[in-house]
């Protein structure tokens, strides 16, 4: 693994190589590991390391990058020569800053105790192909004692990310991550379960093959109930599914562009009086690095307070960009938030640390069971796309453990649906939360978030399966 | 490097792998975008590396590294066999390859013009016209283009002795205009949304795409949706355009056909497929009028997924998927084709760069045109009542592949032979069995484009591929129509 200091020569020599004003490099890598299996045996086992370093140039307002992998000085020097014949042929960007210095990093807000923990564990480090096929084994073992096929992985990895700019700025984060998911397939049913965490010891493959293999029982024989609107209870998993669609509006830019449809509508309760969502990166139950694609420390900022959009976040020039735009006065706080790409980009930022807050009157997920009359329980959710982004109506399917909940019991599997469902009125429908807890899915970036209840959910089409 | 990757083959054999392979890989990109008068983004990108592809006690082992140094391959082939060991911790049975003839072989795509000879200030001067264009049209609240061009240089060598050298070239190119107002957002693109087209090609496709030519008139439909009344709900006919048609066949025909989904081993991730083995050779997948095949060879034309030779050294190949309706063929591996009673891999194993395992991916799966002339207009002509969809602005299907949805940025109703009235959030969906069998007019040669789709994504760890998808405006009789909005 690529250390600062390593980092901190090859930026030296790149600096010495460059003849532009400002001068940023971004650092990134790492070694990942994954070992697949289906059918019940291991199919796919796969390692790489890979380091990358990205080269920002800037001459009077021109920027543009060019990355490579390989840190030998031939190459260095090509990546210099290439950014900078990118960035000389750009036209002004009368919107480009300077690049930030450390002071400027630091940003704003006062939010000196909110420091990120530590995401690199060593015992995460040094997993071997071994240890993952022994933790496979062990799930294997699990699909055949109840006579299910499984498919899934294992997978871990050591990571850094880095940045240094000609301005003195350095900041570089390590973090390790481990992640196991499972799919158990019985004749004409699956169930599925998926976690994962910087430090694998909070990981227990054997029990998340365990609850796929019950969804995957519990729910043979699906039954086929007609489309409509239903009482919806949704794992957390399948809360992060969909909602995750929403977070790339609350972003300076997307307002500015009027792509968001939070445009004329921050300020206003856009969902229900339970909502209550933060971006916060120091979260112990968040991943991920500290400072954005600048170099800005990632602030915590409250998007969603009772239901009411109280905010979006910014990169540097988008704060600058809003602060002399029309819609300045209605748009809330305007100020760099630490949640900008790498520069140059069109999508100026967006928050990556979702932390729905916990509901006043947690309800597990037995309890939101036990209280539902008729109605719907999804493991997890599907292709999930945009069909109207306004009114923020998404389409998908439900997948992998759909049940029928009548008279507070889970009765039987039914066949997957698909729905047409606006996250705004979803928001505004729910009428039940777990303690949020931090999941992962296939269709949106990990949060920390809670199942839900939510009411008039809207299925429109049932698959044959 | 040839010798490089050798050293890799020496290593793996070495330590008791009964097959290697090894790829070096060389990628070089530019992306060049723009918003609303700006340059958006630039980027040059180079990533060079190598993998080492095992089977060892009869099981898979991949290991990738950046380090093309002696050591560094060593212990890169080194580590694949490590994996391949522990794989084989969890096996039922040693992996069976179909055999493959070597081969020495030299291939690169064919193309005109380098995209990287030409100057970054003209492809800038391109796009800012365009965006100038868009943006003159009131009513655009933004406009994004965007041009991309890609070189791949290949070397790969296996222990069967294969030794392919091949460099493939694409580029792509596109742009949007959207409208906000009151509480809509509408757009429209060109030449096709999520990036525009693409292809196997070298800079002739920009100038092929006419797309300074196409900006005023798509800006002006993109505001005009504002006025047009919305997309009716039921059951209808529909022409789609060859865009929307290409990515129905890419999510409902070329995705259920990969082998490796069939036989569960996308289960947890891309899913699996309704088209089980059984249906081999037995399924009327669609009317007797749907032919399609998977076609790799450069004889089908410049596609996403045309190529000299597979990453298992295969060479490309055209399969029959589809034939008068009858479904014939999946897409295979080696590893795969004994699972179909097949001999011989059907050349479809591709991988994302020098990091990535090599798995089945779409080649270029194309619907034939239909054999008797026919236009667009004529077929507009020859419909009583309907709907025609053109560019895509969703799409959604379940893990098995049946149930599909799909929404377009702008519909045209059509009564008695004529486009009545522009459509705004047009959609359908449908089973998609049921739909190919719904079909009953494919337009001919001159309407048919092989379209690009360059962000197909699978596997663990996901891999992005480009795919090829040849289409002609087609009808389809009786599609439940407009159910996207239904009680929203």
């Amino acid at each position: 693994m690529l250390t600062k200091d390593q980092a901190g020569d090859i930026f030296d020599r790149i600096r010495k190589l460059s003849i532009a004003d400002e001068v940023e490099v971004v650092f990134s890598g790492g070694r990942f590991s994954l070992t697949r299996f289906a059918n019940n045996v291991i199919h796919q086992n796969v390692e790489d390391e890979n380091h990358v370093v990205s080269v920002r140039t800037v001459f009077a307002g021109r920027t543009a990058r060019a990355t490579t992998n390989k840190f030998d000085n031939e190459s260095l020097r090509r990546v210099v020569e290439s950014s900078e014949a990118l960035a000389k042929v750009q036209h002004p960007d009368p919107d480009l800053l300077s690049m930030p210095d450390s002071r400027d990093a630091e940003g704003t807000a006062d939010q000196s105790a909110s420091q990120v923990p530590s995401r690199y564990f060593p015992e995460t480090a040094a997993i071997t192909p071994q240890l993952r096929a022994d933790g496979v084994k062990k799930i294997v073992e699990v699909a055949n004692k109840h006579k299910l096929a499984t498919a899934g992985i294992f997978s871990s990895s050591e990571s850094v990310e880095g940045i240094f700019n000609s301005r003195d700025l350095s900041k570089w984060h390590t973090q390790t991550l481990a992640e196991v998911s499972i799919t158990m397939l019985a004749a004409d049913s699956s169930g599925w379960q998926k976690a994962n965490s910087p430090n694998v010891t909070n990981l227990d493959p054997n029990a998340l093959a365990e609850i796929a293999a019950r969804k995957a029982i519990d729910s043979a024989h699906p039954k086929e109930i007609p489309a409509g609107k239903y009482t919806v209870i949704l794992e957390p998993a399948a809360v992060l599914d969909i909602v995750g669609f929403m977070f790339w509006d609350y972003s300076g830019m997307a307002i500015l562009d009027q792509r968001s449809f939070l445009t004329g509508r921050i300020g206003s309760k856009l969902f229900g009086g339970n909502i209550t969502v933060w971006d916060d990166v120091t979260h112990p139950l968040q991943t991920g690095c500290p400072f954005d694609g600048e170099g800005m420390r990632r602030q915590i900022v409250p998007l969603v307070e009772d239901g009411i959009i109280e905010r979006v976040v910014y990169a540097r020039a988008t704060a600058e960009r809003m602060r002399r735009s029309e819609q300045r006065d209605k748009v809330g706080p305007i100020a760099p938030t630490g949640h900008g790409f790498a520069l140059p980009n069109e999508m100026g930022e967006m928050p990556v640390n979702i932390v729905f807050a916990t509901p006043r009157d947690p309800q597990t997920l037995a309890q939101m069971i036990a209280s539902t009359e008729r109605g719907v329980l999804v493991t997890r959710l599907w292709y999930i796309r945009e069909v109207d982004p306004y009114e923020k109506i998404v389409t998908g399917m439900t997948r992998d453990g759909s049940f029928l909940v009548q008279d507070g019991r889970l009765r039987q599997g039914v066949r997957n649906f698909r729905f047409n469902q606006s996250v705004i009125h979803m928001l505004s429908s729910v009428e039940a939360m777990s303690v949020p807890v931090r999941s992962c899915g296939e269709e949106s970036f990990d949060m920390v978030v809670p199942a839900m209840k939510i009411r008039d959910f809207n299925f429109t089409e049932v698959t044959k399966f | 490097m040839k010798q490089i990757a050798n050293w890799a083959l020496d290593v793996a054999a070495m330590r008791g792998a009964t097959y290697a392979d090894a790829r070096i890989v060389s990628q070089r990109s530019r992306a060049l975008t723009t918003k609303n008068g700006k340059v958006g983004s630039a980027s040059d990108s180079e990533s060079t590396g190598m993998s080492v592809r095992v089977l060892a006690d009869g099981a898979w082992g991949f290991a990738a590294s950046e380090d093309l140094s002696r050591s560094g391959v060593q212990a890169t082939a080194a580590r694949a066999v490590e994996i391949g060991l522990a794989s084989a911790q969890v096996k039922q049975q040693d992996v069976r390859l179909a055999p493959e003839k070597p081969v020495t072989a030299e291939w690169t795509t064919l193309h005109i013009i380098d995209p990287f000879s030409i100057s970054v200030e003209q492809n800038i001067v391109l796009l800012l016209s365009i965006d100038s264009e868009l943006r003159a049209v009131a009513g655009i609240t933004l406009a994004e283009t965007n041009l991309n061009f890609n070189r791949e240089e290949q070397w790969f060598v296996s222990s069967e002795g294969s030794d392919i050298h091949q460099t493939k070239y694409s580029a792509g190119a596109g742009y949007t205009a959207y409208a906000f107002a009151g509480n809509e957002i509408q757009k429209r693109s060109y030449p096709n949304s999520y990036g525009g087209q693409w292809q196997n090609k070298g800079y002739e496709l920009i100038e092929d795409l006419k797309l300074l030519q196409n900006a005023r008139r798509i800006a002006e439909e993109a505001v005009a949706l504002h006025h047009a009344d919305q997309c009716p709900e039921g059951t209808f006919d529909i022409i789609l355009d060859s865009s929307q048609l290409g990515l129905q066949i890419h999510e409902s025909i070329g995705h259920p056909i990969e082998l490796d989904r069939v036989l569960g081993m996308e289960a947890n991730f891309a899913g699996t497929s309704f088209l089980t083995l059984d249906k081999l050779r037995t399924l009327r997948y669609g009317s007797e009028l749907v032919n399609v095949v998977a076609d790799a060879r450069q004889e089908h034309g410049p596609g996403l997924g045309t190529f000299g030779f597979d990453d298992e050294g295969v060479p490309a190949q055209c399969t029959p998927i589809i034939a008068n309706g009858l479904f014939t063929g999946y897409l295979s591996s080696r590893e795969t084709a004994h699972t179909i009673d097949e001999n011989r891999s059907g050349g479809t194993m591709r991988a994302e760069g020098w990091n990535r395992l090599p798995m089945i991916r779409m080649t270029n799966i194309s619907l034939l045109p239909g054999e008797k002339p026919l236009t667009l207009e004529q077929l507009i002509a020859s419909t009583d009542h309907g709907v025609l969809m053109q560019t895509n602005r969703s799409w959604s299907i379940d893990d098995k592949r049946y149930n599909f949805q799909f929404g377009c940025e702008i519909g045209w109703e059509i009564k008695n032979g004529k486009r009545l009235r522009m459509i705004k959030n047009p959609s359908y969906s449908g089973i998609t069995t049921e739909f190919w069998n719904s079909l009953d007019a494919i337009c001919s040669r001159d309407e048919w484009t092989l379209w690009g789709t360059p962000n197909c994504g699978k596997g663990q760890p996901q891999q992005v591929m480009g795919t090829g998808h040849g289409a002609a405006p087609s009808r389809f009789r009786n599609i439940k129509v407009g159910s996207a909005y239904k009680g929203s």
